[in-house]
């Protein structure tokens, strides 16, 4: 599904790289999970992968399905089938949620040559999904992200991934500013995506994201690279001893 | 004759057009006043404190450069929507496009047409507004109106109004110079919805006064339509009673140059006066916004709030006031403005200014600008959302704080509607 290969990333403004030699590898159906310390680059691979300016890819290479990805457009991403949850998404105001979501969504149909979503359709399945992620209607009509509680926020993200469907599904600290039941919620939404042809990337520094939604490989990342791979007990291990650890066995 | 300054024989140029017009009953003193008051303020040029972002050479040439018309597409705004629908044609008042003025639920007149009547209710108020607008900062270009139009209407709401009046401004003549005074006076507890659309002339000169009586209601919304080298200089004065409400909303697309003065005079308790603007302009494009807000009574409310689209070199201007007299206690005063801009050739110029002289009031100003905003942007594309596509919907996202000023739904679409229409057509 996705593929990473000896990803050097360096920022564009200054002189400092960020990832140092990325190797990941993505079946389709399997949720891996990556996990470490603050400034281990985790975010900054999230971000290169989906296209954000600002970064500048001195080596390697990532393909989605086969195709290399790093030299597209973020859009052209997106319809390749790659979905970025945003940490922390962006509010947008004067756009209305629902004119959002159906814009996105016939732009990536377009983009892959078929057929735009009829309105009717459309209202139809966003209820649909909506209602599973306790979206009202109220949400929906509001603008992006514009007063909506950090939950609330993580919970559209959601509603955009289940709508888009995508291949390639980051979820880039999606715990993070959730309470219990908000995660709960969101994960249940995660899970519900789950199948065999859809791959994940849940990045998170904590265990109990993990707890709800069960990954099949754990990564530790570490200054620009996985030092360290393994099965869901490396994740409890982490939550138990810290990152100090495993950092000072694999140094 | 003595000395006589160049912008002096710039004004008599231009009076001379009023020779001819004597035989204008109730409105004649109100002209010779203004034509006197024109000799001694003379026409703005470059040096006047509120002239010094935007040249008002081309405003005042006694000559008008010609301007291509566009196709008038835009004749449809507005067509879902029950009105009174009074057309102009280059200036000129067309009954065949209009529709009956008789019998309906607000009185309507043409200025040309009320000349002869004596003791006409408008004689109150043609040029009074505008004369007393003239202080502390002078409008010459209002005054001018005052002393030269001919044309115009005089709406005059009684009760509830319940369909809006429209006024439509079609061009035909390529170098039409076009001059109109409307006179509305909205009477105690009544209400009033105007809505003004169309590029009026190659340039127009309208000045637009409002009377708005104790708990009536004002609602106007303006849209100057899209031909590209037009030049325009509006003026709005409204007066405000006791909990009047004023509502004004601008849309501007194009045109070489368009400068729209407002000047609102709070002088009944507990009123409320918002004015706003929106406009996009690429190029050839100078717009400018100038508002003066005065408080003069207790507990009101003012808002304004501007929002400039700007591209391949284009140039917004918003100078605003707010003014609180001494004992307009409990004032409420906001005002923002703010330019999006678009590449690094366009300039947005702001002077916001306040002066207060009550001690217990609330206003507050800001103005900024800015570029997209690259988070939101990539949000967008992430999304799989093109980035021209994109770019305008973060365009209509920065100018809906303007837009959703009108308070009605259905005009609010027919505005965004008319936006995305003007971006399409740029979109690369």
């Amino acid at each position: 599904m996705l593929e990473i290969k000896n990803l050097h990333v360096s920022l564009e403004e200054e002189d400092k790289q960020i990832l140092k030699g990325v190797d990941l590898r993505v079946e389709a159906g399997k949720v891996h999970a990556i996990m470490g310390p603050n400034g281990s680059g985790k975010s900054t691979l999230s971000y290169v992968l989906s296209g954000k300016a600002g970064y500048q890819v001195t080596g390697g290479s990532a393909t989605l399905l086969g195709q290399e990805i790093l030299d597209l457009e973020p859009e052209e991403r997106a319809a390749a089938g790659l979905f970025l949850a945003f940490q922390y998404p962006v509010e947008i105001p004067g756009v209305g949620n629902m004119t959002f979501l159906r814009t996105a969504l016939n732009a990536q149909r377009k983009m892959r040559g078929e057929e735009e979503m009829s309105a009717a359709d459309f209202l139809r399945i966003v209820r649909e999904k909506a209602k599973s992620l306790k979206i009202d209607a109220d949400m929906l009509k509001r603008p992006v992200n514009v007063g909506f509680s950090g939950g609330e926020k993580k919970r559209n993200e959601i509603l955009q991934m289940a709508l888009l469907e995508p291949k390639m599904c980051i979820l880039d600290e999606t715990d993070s500013g959730l309470d219990v039941d908000a995660m709960k919620l969101v994960s249940r939404g995660v899970n519900a995506l789950r199948d065999d042809t859809r791959g994940f990337l849940v990045i998170t520094h904590y265990q109990r994201l993990l707890d709800h939604i069960k990954p099949d490989v754990v990564h530790i990342m570490a200054d620009g690279r996985i030092v360290k791979t393994g099965g869901p007990e490396l994740a409890l291990e982490v939550e138990t001893n810290g990152y100090s650890d495993i950092l000072a066995e694999v140094a | 004759m003595g000395f006589v300054e160049p912008k002096n024989s710039l004004v008599d140029l231009w009076l001379n057009r009023a020779e001819s017009l004597t035989e204008h009953g109730w409105s004649e003193q109100h002209r010779l006043n203004a034509q006197a008051r024109l000799q001694s303020m003379g026409l703005p040029n470059r040096r006047d404190e509120y002239w010094k972002y935007t040249r008002p050479d081309r405003l005042i040439e006694s000559t008008v450069p010609s301007a291509v018309t566009l196709s008038s597409e835009d004749q449809s705004l507005f067509s879902n929507f029950e009105q009174i629908k009074i057309v102009f044609i280059d200036g000129v008042f067309s009954p065949e496009m209009s529709d009956n003025l008789e019998g309906q639920d607000v009185s309507i007149e043409l200025l040309s047409q009320t000349k002869a009547k004596d003791g006409h209710w408008a004689s109150d108020m043609y040029g009074q507004l505008e004369a007393t607008g003239q202080s502390p900062v002078a409008r010459p270009l209002a005054t001018l109106n005052t002393a030269l139009a001919e044309e115009g209407v005089l709406v005059h709401a009684k009760g509830a109004t319940l369909k809006p009046v429209h006024l439509v401004y079609l061009r035909q003549n390529e170098s039409s110079d076009v001059m109109l005074h409307h006179v509305v006076k909205v009477d105690s507890g009544a209400s009033l919805s105007l809505l003004e659309s169309g590029p009026a002339g190659a340039r127009s000169n309208f000045v637009l006064e409002t009377d708005i009586g104790a708990a009536g209601s004002f609602r106007h919304v303006r849209i100057q339509g899209r031909d590209h080298q037009r030049l325009a200089a509006t003026h709005h004065f409204a007066r405000l009673h006791q909990e009047s409400i004023f509502k004004s909303f601008t849309l501007t697309a194009n045109g070489a140059l368009t400068r729209n003065e407002c000047v609102i005079e709070l002088l009944g308790d507990d009123g409320i006066a918002h004015v706003a603007g929106a406009c996009v302009g690429d190029g050839d494009f100078v717009h400018d916004d100038t508002v003066f807000v005065t408080h003069d009574a207790v507990g009101c409310e003012s808002r304004q709030v501007f929002k400039k689209v700007l591209r391949n070199g284009a140039t917004g201007v918003f100078q605003g006031k707010i003014l609180v007299k001494q004992d307009a206690q409990k004032t409420d005063g906001y005002q923002i403005s703010q330019s999006l801009l678009l590449d690094e050739d366009s300039q947005f110029l702001a002077k916001p200014e306040l002066e207060i002289y009550a001690d217990d009031v609330a206003c507050s100003h800001g103005s900024t600008s800015g570029a997209v905003d690259e988070d939101a942007l990539f949000y967008l594309r992430s999304r799989g959302v093109p980035k021209a596509m994109a770019t305008d919907m973060l365009t209509l996202s920065f100018l809906a704080e303007a837009v959703n000023e009108i308070d009605d739904d259905q005009l609010i679409e027919c505005v965004v509607e008319w936006l995305e229409g003007w971006l399409a057509r740029r979109r690369t």
